[in-house]
């Protein structure tokens, strides 16, 4: 059962994201783990963004919600539809998603379940309590001292219990997953069977019977919010503790450039874990530069070029195996490629002769443009000063604020700032006014010019750069287990984006066995080596 | 010269006799002797075998009573006085050889080139 899930970005403000820390999304995904078990289906919805009805419309959207048989009805999307797409409509997408307020049926599905799913947990106890004096108040026995003290311990711990579930729930998203938070929904779905069952024995035994002991109902209503706080406890254990001991190492490979780093994971699934590496390439990776492969596409695009094979027996040398029964031509398009990695294995080839001169001397082109801009930095700093508070109330002519004194030093460092990216092919990831911005942030903070200069020296992660370069914020992850299975050892997936992909691969932390031994303090003895020599 | 321990050690020996010389008070044999059993025989310059414990010739005085009985550097004293030197301490080894009572010490070495003497002379007579 190898299929394809995909996930396009564009759930990122999807109701998804939003309930994924909301109790709604485990009642949410209650009902699709209630129907079938939709892991088993392999198929994915893609939620298009409000403002932009590429992939489908509203109308198909809404329906889908209310579906409960969803899982099965939809489609797969593939890859292809979403790679038709050019960059100006991403950056389009991306800036809309950002503007809109949501108008995401979904969103505001999963958080209406939320909503009413913390009310009735919270509501119950209350109710349990109310209740009995609504309805049976003259047959109730008066709540002695006993009781009352159960009143103030229910109340701290509902106080508790809600300053809790706000610190674990209630926290900002970071990411729309493709699929379900599995724990996340196994934990709403033992809530409400939780309540449900305290529910129903209250109803049959208490309310039908119109029990008189105050004090049983309201040790009953106690025993509901301790064991509430132990689902919590339990709810904490599963989301936040479970991963933290890493288990798993997992080498992380950009398919561009090779860029490898390794990062130690918990047991996660493989959309969390992915998610943690997404976040970890945003501060490690340095940023992804195309301007710099297209050296060796060149060389590439020459390989290819240098050989033309003809066939002079008389047999027809095209129809390169178009028809998959065609085994005359495929065995011809074999022995072409076979003759020519034969031809180019016997070729003088100087290509990497070029390629050696050709580093050296970019190599030397750039230390001659960092030497020129390291000087003319230092020099364009020498310009201002900073103004003591003494001086600022005895001359105020010509005292400019930190964006004023950038603008002034700007121009003469400009040239040879601008040269310098131009030879290592950074000019895009730098604008002017970022430059300028950066500038003065560096005067503001007494920074010296080699500080101001190492941003451009060496790229840095993406994170650093204007927003507009990280152009990718939407993912696709392909996987062929299933994305909600946890991490296992020698698990393979990718993560792809507009330019590039991450290929990640997993490795097992080995089990350790430890041994110890013991060396007594008083062992350490030594003896001379002797080498007498005597005459006789 | 390797030994192998509980087995019996062959070696072909040289007779050597050497008369003590009076020098006032003591009798001297005019050599010096480095090994022993309790010595480290890893830094031993003239065993092939650096696990042999035995002791061994270092150093002749020149135009000595050892120096002109026949008495080389290197040498391995197997026997002195009929008394064995294989596996003795090399206080012990002093002790036998500087006995105030005898003038005369007949010793037993093995040196590696008398092997070598003695398989030539074997190997130039082929067998039939």
């Amino acid at each position: 059962m190898d299929t394809e899930s995909t996930y396009s970005g564009y759930s990122y403000y999807s109701g998804r994201s939003r309930g994924s820390h909301r109790h709604g999304e485990r009642s949410r995904d209650r009902h699709k783990t209630r129907s079938k078990d939709s892991r088993s289906e392999k198929s994915v919805t893609i939620n298009t963004p409000p403002a932009e009805p590429l992939l489908g419309d509203s109308a198909v959207r809404g329906e889908q919600v209310q579906d409960d048989n969803w899982g099965e009805t939809t489609t797969a999307v593939t890859g292809t539809s979403e790679h038709s797409l050019s960059q100006e409509d991403i950056v389009r997408i991306t800036k809309d998603l950002e503007d809109s307020v949501g108008l995401d049926c979904r969103r505001y599905f999963t958080l209406a379940l939320a909503v009413i799913l913390g009310l009735l947990v919270f509501l119950t106890p209350l109710a349990f309590l109310v209740l009995p004096h609504l309805l049976w108040p003259e047959k109730l026995q008066s709540c002695g001292t006993a009781c009352e003290g159960l009143f103030i311990s229910v109340a701290f711990k509902l106080l508790i219990l809600l300053l809790a579930v706000w610190a674990l729930f209630f926290r900002p998203p970071r990411a729309g997953l493709p699929r379900v938070f599995v724990f996340r929904a196994l934990l709403a779905v033992l809530v409400l069977l939780f309540v449900v069952s305290y529910w129903l024995f209250y109803g049959v035994r208490i309310l039908d019977s119109q029990d008189e002991n105050y004090q049983g109902i309201v040790q009953y209503a106690v025993s509901l919010v301790d064991a509430l706080l132990f689902i919590h406890y339990l709810a904490i254990v599963l989301l936040e503790l479970r991963q933290l001991q890493p288990c798993f190492s997992v080498c992380v490979t950009r398919s561009t450039d090779g860029e490898i780093r390794h990062y130690n994971l918990g047991q996660l699934s493989i959309q969390r874990a992915a998610l943690a590496i997404l976040e970890h390439y945003y501060c490690d990776f340095p940023v992804s530069n195309p301007a710099l492969l297209s050296a060796s596409k060149s060389r590439a695009a020459k390989h290819l070029a240098g050989l033309k094979v003809y066939n002079v027996d008389g047999e027809f040398p095209e129809a390169p195996a178009e028809g998959p029964g065609n085994n005359a031509a495929a065995g011809l398009v074999h022995s072409q490629s076979r003759a020519m990695i034969a031809a180019a294995a016997r070729r003088r080839d100087t290509s990497h002769n070029e390629l050696y001169y050709e580093e050296a001397e970019h190599e030397r082109r750039v230390r001659k443009r960092k030497a020129r801009l390291v000087v003319a930095v230092e020099e364009a700093f020498t310009h201002i000063k900073r103004m003591q508070e003494e001086e600022q109330k005895k001359a105020p002519g010509d005292v400019m604020d930190p964006r004023e004194a950038a603008q002034a030093i700007f121009p003469s460092m400009a040239r040879a700032l601008q040269k310098y990216l131009r030879t290592t092919k950074q000019q895009h990831c730098h604008s002017m006014e970022s430059i300028q911005q950066h500038l003065a942030f560096c005067i503001t903070n007494n920074m010296t010019p080699k500080a101001f200069l190492e941003s451009y020296l060496t790229p840095g992660p993406t994170l650093q750069y204007s927003r507009d370069h990280w152009r990718a914020r939407q993912w696709t992850l392909i996987s062929e287990a299933s994305v909600t299975s946890g991490l296992k050892d020698g698990s393979i997936f990718l993560l792809k984006c507009v330019d590039f992909s991450l290929v990640v691969t997993t490795k097992k932390i080995p089990y350790i066995q430890m041994s110890e031994e013991y060396i007594d303090p008083k062992s350490h003895k030594f003896v001379l080596r002797l080498q007498s020599e005597t005459s006789v | 010269m390797s030994f192998v321990p509980g087995q019996p050690l062959t070696a072909v020996v040289q007779r050597i006799q050497i008369q003590k010389l009076r020098q006032g008070e003591n009798l001297i044999l005019g050599f010096s002797i480095g090994g022993g059993i309790d010595q480290d025989p890893g830094q031993n310059p003239f065993s092939d075998d650096k696990t042999d414990k035995g002791i061994y010739v270092t150093r002749i005085t020149p135009g000595g009573p050892a120096d002109a009985a026949g008495l080389r550097m290197g040498d391995k004293l197997m026997q002195v006085n009929g008394w064995d030197m294989t596996m003795v301490t090399h206080d012990q080894a002093r002790k036998r050889l500087t006995k105030k009572n005898e003038d005369v010490v007949r010793l037993l070495v093995t040196r590696k080139s008398l092997e070598e003497a003695v398989k030539q002379s074997m190997g130039s007579f082929p067998r039939q």
